[in-house]
């Protein structure tokens, strides 16, 4: 059997050679999806609609792709739906692969290679609280409340309950959710404190020294949550706020549009296993979801009365057209019949809405440090090594990349990836007037007047 | 005279035919026109609440909101389908695309991806019902009479039963679910955990009914039948086959029947809260939809899932009929 050695150590080094050029061929070429059938989670909200419109427009196909998209419970069901692997990826709150990543709740390594939308979340409050607020809301010439409406016109119906002895409850939809540190963040900035978290304490429900109580309820059961009085008001994503307003239940009173201009969203997530053991498919997979935002934002949002048409559907959102078009198509409804232009409410592409900048994983960061979520003081640097584990600009190159060289996208449709660091430059289009520079965490943390700051431990 | 005769028998004859025809109108009275005009009262009633009561999503859907809907369910079901088509269509043109350049891919065609139709998740539920139903009675027939034979194993396994029994399966759901992630693990499973979850709750529905009927129905079997088997000295296995199974069959589909009944009821719920394909899911995600149709789709679902269980009761019903000896305890 002397021979048989040299025969298998020659077909070894063929193979290799052969694996060799394949890989080489790979860079040049995008190969095929190595997993052919996907199953992705959403929750019933609009911002979903870029797996949505990737589906019905075929460009899941398009990539070789068979996708079946299932509406999930609540955000922790569809979190361990994609750590267990009952689902290959999913829309998913920003803080929620951060969180993952970095042991807080449930730790599994979960990255984003791409985001899916800036804004589209508001707060809403009960008929009877805005009743008591309204009065302490400036009004403009014609006699509308002037916008943005800031929490301290809030802050004395908090105080009363305070004094009665009544708690003041507000819904958001999940611990690490941008609803929770948006709602934090206007309420901290009208003077009204949302509670600080302990995990090393055991205490993660974020309620101590809190004037406001905030708890998770899941989306879609915000309004009847409301209507049932178990909350006086909620942050959460549309057609939620508008529904309220349809039903005549609850008065929107400010958009995340407003607490911070152009604020980046939901992401898509999928475990770093999955990249790395189907990495045709993680590229194949973000090029389908670009070119699905690209076409929800194109011609100056002319495909959105289509988008609606498609998420009114009772397998994805499922809301009435009417009430999903309010806020897709660039109006808002806060009291009825107070419908104004918000052109930028749902962004989808422009703004490099997509891209996954370091820097707004890093603003989360530093909402999750402020609330004491992470409960111990860390170096700049760290803030910089999460947000490089979890935020991966670099799928979304190679994907924005094949995808110029396919004709589908301009290179004017990306940022310029050879200059890009991954830093937005400092945002100033703050409620509170604060900036914000993601190069620098704790600078920033300390600027707030409520919330934990460099040093800070509760 | 024959003139008087032919009279008299007219005479006669006359309230012979009235008679008939009457017992005619009653019967077809009774069986045709009270159930058409209760189900016309009710219909009425129906259509009058409904549109008094207003709620956050509308008013509450009467009956003509809900046989619209009925309508563009099933067109949503149609338009689907023609998806379908058109789904396989594309990717046989893209497998062969691809064969011609990658002449060593092994095509294999992949499973319509599009949501489940209203008719999809009747057939899901039915599927599931009946499987669940299925694996109890092949557990449950040969453990009851096993029972129903044995006084000490009666003795033995009864107040097991008996805790278990009240239980309802839906107290099992979450048990259920981790054990089957747990245990029922391979990269490419024959049928989804979903199904299995909802299967095994009928199953623990079904059990105990089961159980206790055909323990209950072998152990009152006639002494004299015992005798006969005796006598005739027949081994153990043909005296279940040839006297306790006939014996015993009316007790058994009694309790099939009932079991089958609150069965279906409970896998709606289970349904609804595991968020397993079925009725149940269409009804709470309508729900959560909150669209001004949600309410008229659910009360679709509501009354189709009424009628499925009245059919089931109704084959259970005449199967056990077709099986009874004695006919005994099968008025409907």
């Amino acid at each position: 059997m002397k021979w048989f050695k040299p025969l298998k150590s020659v077909a070894m080094s063929a193979l290799i050679g052969v694996s060799g050029i394949a890989s080489m061929q790979a860079q040049a070429e995008l190969g095929y999806p190595e997993k052919e059938e996907l199953k992705f989670g959403f929750i019933k909200l609009t911002d979903m609609a870029p797996i949505a419109i990737a589906y019905e427009k075929g460009y899941f196909e398009d990539e070789g792709l068979y996708v079946t998209i299932e509406a999930q419970a609540n955000w922790k069901v569809l979190l361990d739906g994609v750590i267990d692997g009952r689902l290959d990826g999913a829309h998913m709150l920003a803080g929620q692969p951060i969180a993952a990543t970095m042991g807080y709740g449930t730790k599994a390594e979960i990255i984003t290679p791409f985001s899916m939308d800036l804004n589209g979340n508001g707060i809403t409050v009960s008929n009877d609280i805005w009743k008591q607020m309204k009065p302490n809301i400036p009004k403009r010439a014609d006699g509308k409340p002037q916008h943005p409406i800031k929490a301290d016109a809030l802050k004395p119906v908090v105080e009363k309950y305070k004094e009665d002895g009544k708690p003041f409850n507000m819904g958001m939809v999940f611990p690490v959710s941008t609803h929770n540190y948006e709602l934090r963040y206007w309420l901290a900035a009208g003077g009204i404190h949302p509670g600080f978290y302990a995990p090393h304490k055991g205490d993660t429900s974020g309620q101590i020294d809190a004037d406001a109580l905030l708890s998770v309820t899941p989306p879609p059961q915000m309004p009847a949550t409301m209507e049932a009085g178990t909350i006086y008001g909620y942050c959460v994503g549309e057609p939620w706020n508008q529904q309220a307003v349809f039903k005549n239940i609850g008065v929107p009173v400010v958009t995340d549009y407003e607490i911070w201009k152009d604020n980046p969203e939901k992401v898509f997530g999928i475990t770093k296993a999955f990249s790395e053991k189907y990495p045709n498919t993680t590229i194949r997979l973000t090029r389908a979801l670009i070119r699905a935002a690209k076409w929800l934002d194109e011609n100056n949002n002319a495909n959105r009365p289509e988008a609606v048409k498609i998420l009114s559907q009772s397998n994805y959102v499922g809301a009435d057209y009417d009430v999903i078009a309010n806020s897709m198509t660039g109006t808002f409804e806060y009291e009825k019949g107070d419908k104004r232009e918000v052109p930028d409410f749902n962004v989808f592409f422009r703004y490099n809405a997509t891209y996954p900048y370091y820097s707004d994983a890093i603003w989360y960061l530093t909402q999750m440090r402020r609330w004491g979520q992470i409960s111990e003081d860390k170096p700049d640097s760290w803030y910089v090594g999460i947000a490089k584990k979890v935020y991966r600009p670099d799928i979304y190159e190679a994907a924005a990349k094949s995808l110029i060289k396919d004709k589908l996208a301009k290179v004017s449709d990306f940022p310029n990836f050879a200059e890009e660091d991954g830093y937005r430059s400092p945002q100033t289009h703050f409620i509170d007037g604060i900036v914000y520079n993601g190069k620098k965490p704790n600078e920033y943390i300390n600027k707030f007047s409520i919330g934990l700051k460099q040093g800070d431990k509760i | 005279m024959t003139t008087e005769t032919a009279l008299a028998n007219n005479n006669t004859n006359k309230p012979i035919i009235s008679d008939s025809i009457k017992a005619l109108i009653t019967t077809g009275f009774k069986t045709v026109l009270v159930p058409f005009i209760g189900i016309l009262v009710f219909l009425m009633l129906w259509a009058g609440a409904a549109s008094k009561i207003d709620t956050s999503l509308g008013k509450f859907p009467g009956p003509s909101v809900v046989w619209e809907q009925m309508g563009s369910l099933y067109e949503e079901h149609n338009a689907e389908r023609e998806k379908e088509q058109a789904f396989y269509e594309r990717q046989q043109k893209r497998i062969e695309a691809r064969l011609a350049k990658d002449p060593d891919y092994v095509p294999k065609i992949r499973g319509y991806t599009g949501k489940e139709t209203f008719l999809d998740q009747i057939f899901t539920s039915l599927i599931t019902v009946l499987s669940g139903f299925v694996l109890a009675a092949v557990i449950a027939v040969p453990l009851g009479i096993a029972i129903g034979l044995n006084k000490t194993l009666n003795a033995a396994v009864n107040p097991v039963i008996q805790i278990f029994k009240p239980v309802s399966p839906l107290a099992w759901l979450p048990l259920v679910t981790m054990v089957v992630s747990a245990v029922y693990v391979s990269p490419d499973p024959l049928v989804a955990k979903s199904f299995l979850n909802s299967m095994i709750t009928v199953t623990l529905c079904c059990l105990w009914p089961m159980v206790i009927n055909t323990s209950v129905g072998v152990a009152s079997i006639e002494k004299d039948l015992v005798n006969v088997s005796r006598v005739l000295r027949l081994p153990a296995l043909k005296h279940v086959q040839k006297i306790v199974l006939p014996a015993s069959i009316p007790m058994i589909f009694t309790g099939m029947r009932l079991s089958l009944g609150v069965a279906w009821m409970v896998l709606i719920a289970a349904e609804m809260l595991a968020q397993n394909p079925g009725l149940g899911k269409f009804v709470w995600d309508e729900f959560q939809n909150g669209s001004s149709n949600s309410l008229a789709r659910i009360m679709v679902a509501v009354i189709v899932i009424g009628f499925i269980g009245f059919l089931l009761d109704r084959t259970m019903l005449q199967l056990q009929r077709f099986v009874s000896w004695d006919k005994a305890g099968t008025a409907s």
